[in-house]
Order: structure tokens, then sequence, then C-alpha cells
């Protein structure tokens, strides 16, 4: 096994706070409360933290250039090495990625990651932060949403297998519906396939409740090293694999009927972890769903199942809590809300609780022992993917 | 989050009450402007709009057509200094509707946009545009199309200097 | 745990504009340079990319995107650290650290010049309750720190002008330098007031160019290069963002990174084991409180040395031999990178009319800029 003589790593705390459209805290206080909520967790102080990683999505949201270190006192880094990393919306799941490194590297025995995002203060709406990821001069000019883009992927998807909306639509309704369980849930809703295709129609083929909401929220997340995580808990979750990829920046050069960067991160995860047949050892995973259909591309591109076959799993009910592979249980995206690297490192901790048996009416029912989280930024083209083990 | 923890922090501000004024605020607009430098290869592909015409680049090392022009081809990892014109027409390789603008507002007329793999390229090259002349219910993966051009006298050197892509006829060129 | 080096550096610029290359070109540029040096292939070599930029710099909401292609990176291993080059290197030894990576890349730039309203977009940094209402140029901050470092330490206005008076003349041989001039103290002491007491001619011009630095395990590096140049020590601290509570005489970020790089290093008598440093000098006095910082003297004696001309070229701690900020220009995230890019020549000796004779070991130390309180220090060796 490639850990051999290599540092483990593990998660030993987790905590988040309310994911909503609009909170009354600042981003400082956002990071500090679930900064709290793990460090008690974990037993810890913010004394016996070595260093502190921050993940936070565009400067544009908060409001603020340099917002990491505008945000590094309310993120416990006062006179500690701070380190912000940033990869659009996969950075949620690539900070506690940062953060592994950090205690693998033998720097440090224990490290804070911290995901904050704070969209509301973009106004009138987050959106407008949007218009500057593209390209000034293929791009901007032509007036370029988010949603037109991704609508562009979802048809392609769509298009090259056959898939039919009443398919892709069956996520929302699930992550939704796991939402009810999830007590910091922003949009948990019992909703059916036909309120999905009946909803308002933005960017054919996306609907209204094909998409998650913008929010405000922050998760966190305490790693240690071996010794450190052997002393503090019994039941520590090792990161045992890690991986991240990009691909070009001419999105319109590519095929976006896969996310062949999913499956090189998912590939290197899979291969630190020494993962040989991912949907037999991968017992739940929470992938990116900012749109229902992300949910079943980055299936495809983690390998948890062959090309376009991730809706008649779906459909079968077999990502479902109670099923053989059961996905998002936390409530997803669509479901908990997505403060862009808070949404991603949620699902971390998702994983964590979901490993330690924590995760109470959202406990998956098989016996999980090895999870997966993943995520998915820029302009379609950035997978960052974890792998835990209880 | 874990069953073991009961309170979970944050405090939601309801619409109503931001709208109603009743939360502080403090309003900024930054101070942010660019001008962006277009560089060698796409200085001149915006010079060749002007003239009505798609510059490429031409790798010599994989021979992959490049649209837009670059003066690097990131797969071989070489300098490309070669450029080719590339025509004006193409196929639909996938397209959305959109009803809402870059606010989230709605719009009264939706717009096409597709991205567009063009004749002379590699296969695979697109570029992003909009498709105009066609009611959005009767477009089609792998339609072909042409571009439409603003007059000569409109054009700025601007992805704008072409006003959309229309459909084209079968039989047409 | 093994061993880290630089194997390969590679950089474009730097000058005041660069209108006829792109971000893009730029750094494609600087990234084949660098592979050529280090004779990598990056689409078969390289186990990680990491690019340091912030949104703002670049006029980009996700900057990310936009780098893959022209570093050689597309489908590959690359992220980004958003934080000055210094920290990219930090984050590449870490990685290399960890056993389960040989090579990586580390890119910074800056394409200043793209930027039209710079002073608008740093005070957009400052905190959006306490102090952005208040207005103003946002360099205010550095007029009040050199005034409360004079005051605490008896450094004089003299003294913080010979600084821009050697670091520009260090430039003059220096060609990746743009700002090199031969000027007097009087010089100095004369430009326009802009920040009471901070002068003109003490504070960097923005300037444009790409530094891109490979580095490699110990195995690796020993067999792609004949003078790998050593990561010995790595440290980085953020004290606080708050201007209300922050030390204003001492560079508090820069003593616990020094701390820090020092502890990885086994060095204990830094005065004695550092033969030169390559410091951030934004600001000229910034120099003098870094230098002190990094306990290259006693706190308060930093002025002397300039003075006494120990930090000149030819004294005993040669002090920013490439010309600094103030010679080369502040290259926003790509400023550490500079500095980095001096040490490996002049260790590698192959830093020309401005070699220093028979050094060891340098030292190299970033500060983030104005409104923050973050540096990183590496030290480096043959």
């Amino acid at each position: 096994m490639e850990m051999f003589g290599k540092r483990r790593v593990a998660v030993i705390g987790a905590g988040m706070t309310l994911f909503r459209r609009n909170l009354k805290e600042t981003g400082k206080e956002l990071c500090w409360e679930a900064a709290k909520m793990a460090l008690d967790q974990a037993g810890l102080e913010l004394k016996d933290i070595e260093a502190v990683v921050m993940g936070t999505a565009p400067d544009a949201f908060d409001g603020v250039h340099m917002k990491g270190e505008y945000l590094a006192d309310g993120a416990g880094a006062r006179k500690k090495p701070y380190m912000r990393v940033f990869v659009g919306g996969g950075t949620g799941v690539f900070t506690p990625i940062a953060g592994w490194w950090h205690v693998a590297s033998g720097m440090f025995d224990t490290c804070l990651v911290v995901a904050e995002e704070k969209m509301s203060s973009c106004f009138p709406h987050p959106a407008y932060a949007f218009h500057t990821i593209f390209d000034p001069i293929m791009a901007r000019p032509l007036g370029v949403t988010l949603i037109w883009i991704f609508a562009l992927e979802m048809h392609r998807y769509m298009h090259v297998h056959g898939i039919k909306k009443e398919q892709i639509a069956r996520v929302a309704v699930k992550n939704k519906q796991n939402a009810l369980d999830h007590p910091c849930a922003q949009l948990p809703q019992k909703i059916t396939v036909e309120d999905v295709l009946n909803s308002e129609v933005l960017c054919w083929p996306v609907q209204r409740l094909d998409i998650s909401p913008t929010s405000d929220g922050a998760a966190v997340a305490v790693l240690a090293a071996e010794h450190v995580a052997k002393q503090l808990t019994d039941n520590p979750v090792w990161i045992d694999g890690v991986g991240w990829c990009i691909d070009s920046t001419y999105w319109t050069n590519r095929d976006l009927y896969y996310p062949k960067y999913v499956e090189c991160a998912a590939r290197m995860a899979y291969k630190m972890a020494g993962i040989k047949n991912p949907p037999k050892e991968i017992d739940v995973a929470e992938v990116y769903d900012p749109f229902d259909y992300k949910e079943l591309h980055h299936m495809e591109g983690l390998m948890l199942c062959r090309k376009g076959e991730a809706p008649r799993l779906t459909e079968e009910g077999v990502t479902q809590r109670d099923g053989d592979l059961p996905i998002n249980p936390s409530g997803g995206l669509l479901g908990v809300g997505n403060p862009i690297a808070a949404a991603g490192m949620m699902k971390v901790c998702e994983i964590f609780w979901q490993l330690r048996g924590e995760a109470g009416k959202r406990q998956v029912k098989k016996d999980a022992r090895t999870g997966l989280a993943q995520a998915w930024g820029d302009l379609m083209q950035y997978g960052s993917v974890i792998i835990m083990r209880s | 989050m874990s069953e073991k923890i009961k309170e979970y922090p944050g405090h939601r501000i309801k619409t109503a009450d931001l709208r109603a004024g009743l939360v502080p605020l403090i309003r900024y607009k930054p101070e942010a402007k660019f001008a962006f430098s277009a560089g060698a290869a796409m200085s001149r592909f915006l010079e060749e709009l002007k003239n009505g015409r798609i510059l490429a680049s031409v790798c010599k090392k994989c021979g992959r057509i490049m649209v837009p022009p670059r003066t690097f081809c990131e797969i071989c990892f070489k300098p490309v200094d070669d450029y080719t014109y590339v025509k004006d027409t193409g196929k639909i390789n996938t397209y959305s509707v959109s009803f809402i603008a870059a606010d989230a507002s709605r719009v009264k007329e939706p717009t096409i946009v597709a991205v567009i793999e063009l004749d002379g390229a590699s296969p695979g090259m697109g570029i992003l545009h909009k498709i105009g002349e066609i009611d959005w219910k009767e477009v089609k993966f792998g339609m072909r199309v042409k571009a439409v051009w603003k007059p000569p006298e409109q054009r700025e050197g601007a992805i704008t200097d072409i006003k959309y892509f229309k459909p084209l006829k079968e039989g047409e060129e | 745990m093994k061993d880290v080096a630089v194997v390969g550096v590679g950089c474009v610029g730097f000058r005041p504009v660069t209108p006829e290359l792109s971000y893009k070109e730029l750094m494609f540029e600087a990234a084949m340079r660098a592979y050529e040096d280090a004779g990598v292939n990056p689409r078969k070599d390289i186990d990680a990319f990491i690019t340091c930029a912030e949104d703002y710099w670049e006029g980009f909401s996700i900057f990310d995107e936009f780098v893959p292609d022209q570093l050689g990176a597309v489908l590959k291993h690359l992220f980004t650290v958003s934080a000055d080059g210094l920290f990219g290197l930090i984050t590449a030894y870490m990685l290399i650290k960890t056993g389960h990576f040989d090579i990586v890349a580390v890119e910074a730039h800056s394409k200043a010049s793209d930027i039209l309203t710079y002073e608008g977009i740093v005070n957009f940094a400052f905190d959006p309750i306490f102090n952005r209402p208040l207005g103003g140029h946002p360099y205010y901050v550095a007029g009040m720190e050199m005034n409360r470092y004079l005051c605490e330490t008896g450094t004089t206005l003299e003294q913080c002008a010979m600084v821009a008076v050697k670091n520009k003349r260090n430039a003059l041989a220096n060609p990746h330098a743009c700002y090199g001039a031969n000027i007097t103290v009087k010089d100095v002491l004369c430009s326009e007031c802009q920040f009471y007491p901070l002068k003109k001619l003490e504070i960097s011009p923005l300037s444009d160019g790409c530094i891109v630095t490979v580095l490699a395990s110990e195995d690796v590096a020993t067999k792609l290069t004949d003078k790998p140049v050593w990561i010995r020590g790595v440290g980085w601290c953020t004290e606080t963002p708050c201007l209300e509570t922050r030390d204003w005489g001492r560079a508090v970020y820069t003593e616990l990174a020094a701390e820090m790089a020092y502890k990885t290093a086994g060095i204990k008598n830094p005065v004695k084991e550092i033969d030169f440093a390559e410091v951030c000098d934004m600001f000229a006095y910034k120099e003098l409180q870094h230098l002190e910082a990094l306990k290259l003297c006693r706190r308060g004696e930093a002025g002397n040395l300039v003075e006494e001309g120990v930090t000149q070229r030819d004294g005993e701690l040669p002090v920013n031999p490439s010309g600094g900020m103030l010679g080369m220009g502040y290259a926003l995230e790509a400023s550490g990178l500079q500095r980095v890019l001096e040490a490996v020549l002049q260790l590698r000796g192959e830093a020309g009319k401005r070699q220093l004779p028979e050094v060891e070991t340098g030292v190299v130390q970033t500060w983030r800029g104005i409104p923050t309180a973050t540096g990183a220090v590496v030290v480096l060796s043959k």
C-alpha cells in the first residue's frame, strides 16, 4: 500500500453553521462559529492548533479583495501559519486536501481547515459575481451567464446518452428529501418529479428546481497526525486518498458529455487509497450536486458506475440512503444549500459523521467504512476528490 | 451534522426585513477596472474579425487547427506561430435557451446559446455564440449554422462582430 | 523525510508595461524557460502545478480557470494558492515532503499594467465595516507604520532613503530590473512626500513579469542537476488582519515566520549562518524592519547597517543584491519569487555582474503588502 512509510492524517472533529440565503453573521463570525464547534468536537482548543488552512471562493461574493487575509482572525489564524487555496467550486473538497499535506508533510501535527462563503454580500444578486469568471474576449461580450454554460453541459450529457429530464429530476427529489433530516439545511423539501418538471424554466434544460440556492455558511474540520489523533479519539476518520485535476480553459474545445477531469482526480485518489474497484469499495459518497444532473455526471466521472448508467441507478433507488450506493445522504447542495467552499466542506464533514456513525436520522443503512467526497469547479474543468476510511 | 450537536450556529435574516431596511448594511462599489492585453494571437484574431474572417492557429506537432488561436499548443506544450482561416459555418455541438438575464431577472425574448464546431477547425473545436433567425423549439443537435456578420463599417474587432449564427438550409453552404 | 531542492527557474520581465503579451503568453514563456532549465517535460514529468494569484489583481472571479493551458497542466494536478509566490514555493515543499510527489512547478506573475484602478483594488482589501469607509489612498497605512517604526527604533529618515539609493543602484546590474537608477540620498529626501514620512522614491512602482520555479525531491533533484539549490527551512505567518490590534513598530509576522524557518533549517545564529538576504522592500523602511525581524541584526540596528555599507553588494551582509522591489518593481504575487530567483542565481554562481563571492546560504522573505500583516521566510542553500 502506498501509505507505507508515509504519514497518515485523520479528521478528528467537524462543525458547521446553518446554511441560509442571508445570515446575520459576518464571514469572520461564520468561520469562528464553525471552528469552535469543530474544536469542541475534537476536544482541542485554538492554542493546540499549529496551522490553519482557508478555503473560500471568489472574493467578489464577500466583497473583499484578498478575502483570505480578511477572514484570518475569524478562522483562528492569528499569529499562526495560514494558507488559502482556491480552485473555484472545487475549493470545498480541496481545502481539507491542503490540510492533509500540511500534516502529511510532517510540518504540523494539527491543522484547522476552514471553509467559508458569504454570498449574500454580493448585491443585489450573487449572480453578478459570476460575470467575471468568463474570458473577456471570447465570452463576456456575449452577455454569458453561469446557467447558460451549465445548461450547455447538461444538454450535451442528455443528448449523448439519451437521458430524459424525468430521470434527472429524481436527483433533486432525493436530495431535497434527504435534507429534511439535516438540521442546518436551507431547502429541505418533499417534492415530486412533476414539481421539478413544472418549475420555472431558467435556461432550457435547466429549471428552477434543478438548481441549488445561493447561501451563506461555514464548515470546518480538525485534522491531526496519527499519533495525536489516537490520543484524542477512539474513532478517527483517516484521509487515505486525495486527488485533483484541471482540464483546459478552452471548454468549448472539449466534449462536455463526460467530466474527464473528475476521472483523472478520482484515479489519483483511488491509487493513493489503494482502491481498485470503486463501486464495490466505496460505501457512501457525497458528490457535487449544484445542479441535479451534476450528481449523475460526477458518479460517472468517479467511475462509481459506467458512462450513462447513473440515471438508471437513481431510478432503481441504488443511490438512496438505504440503497447499495448511497449518494448525498446529507441532502447535498440541492437540499442543504450551496455556500460554495463551505458546501464542499460540508460534504467532507458529512462523510466524517457517516463513517463515525454519528449522522443520526441521515445515517446510511449499510455499514459504511469507506467514503468519498468530491467537488467540481472553475469553467466545468476542475475535480477534487477525497477518500476517507473509519 | 453530528447527532451529538443540538444547537446550530447562525441567525437567518428574513428577506422582508432586508427589504424594509431593518438590517444595517454598508454599501460599497469597488473601483476595479481593467484593460486586458489581448496578446499576440488574440490581437490578430480580433483584427481578422473586422475583415469578416475567423483566424485559427495550427500546431505543427499534433496538427490541430485551434479556435480561438493561441501562441502555444496546450497538449504538446510547444510554441505555435502558424495561422490559418476556418470557415464561418459549422454545426451545433450543444445548445441551451436562456429565459433569464445576468441579474437573474426574466427576459422577454429567450436567448439561444450554443457551442458551434466550426468547419475547417479540428473536430470538437467549438466556440460559444448565439443562434438567431429560428424559433428555439426548432433548434437541433448537429444542426448546420452560418455566421451573420455586422456590416463592415460597424465592426470593432470583437466577438460581437458576429451578430449570431443562423441555421443553414439543406444544400446551403 | 527527504530534502527538497529548486532545480529550475524561468523568468520573463520585469518591465513597467507588457502590452504585446497577454497574461497567458507571459506565463507560457516563463514556464518554457523554467522547464528547459530543469530539464523536465511538463506533460510527462511534473506531478503537481501551483499558481499563485488573487482574483482582483487579475480581473477575474476565478482566475484558476485560466491557468492550466499555458503551464502545460491540462488534465494535470494544478491548483491556486491565493498568496504570494513564496507561499506557493512553501506549498510545493510540503507536497514533496509528503512523499507522494517528486516534481512540482510553482508559478506567480504580475500583469499590473492591465489594472486601471490599482488604489481602488487595494482599498477593496480593507475591512468593509471599520476601515474602508474612511477612504483615502491605502498607502497611508505605510506612512503610519513607518512613523511608528522610526519612533520606536530611532532609525533616521536618511537611513531609510539609503535603502532606496542602494537598491536602485543594485538594479542597474540586473537585467531583470527596470527601475535601476543612480540617485543620491538627497534625491530621495527631496522627492515628493506622499504619505508622511514616506517619500515618492521610497515606494516601489508596479511592474509586469512572470516567474516559474521547479522543485524536486532529493533523489530526483540530484539526477536533474549538478547545481540544486536546497530548501533548508520554511516559515510563514499571519499576525492579524486587524489594523487596530497589530504591532505597528515590528514586523511580527516575519519574526514568527523566521523563527519557524530557522528552526526547520537548524539555524541557531542567523547573523553568522546567513550570507545574504533578499527581503521585501515595497517601501524603503520595510527592508530595515524586515532585517530586524529576520534577526539579521538587533532591533533598531538595521539603519546603522545600511549607513555603514554592510548591506551593500560588497558588504558583510548583502541585502537585495537584485535591486529589490525598489529596483525590479512591485510585481504583485510574483514578488516572493523575484527574490527566490535572485537567491537561486546567486547560489548557482549565475548572477553575472552582481554575483556575490562565496555565498552558501541565503534567506528570502516576503510580505503580502497593504493592508496585510502576513509574511513568509525561506532559507536556501547550495
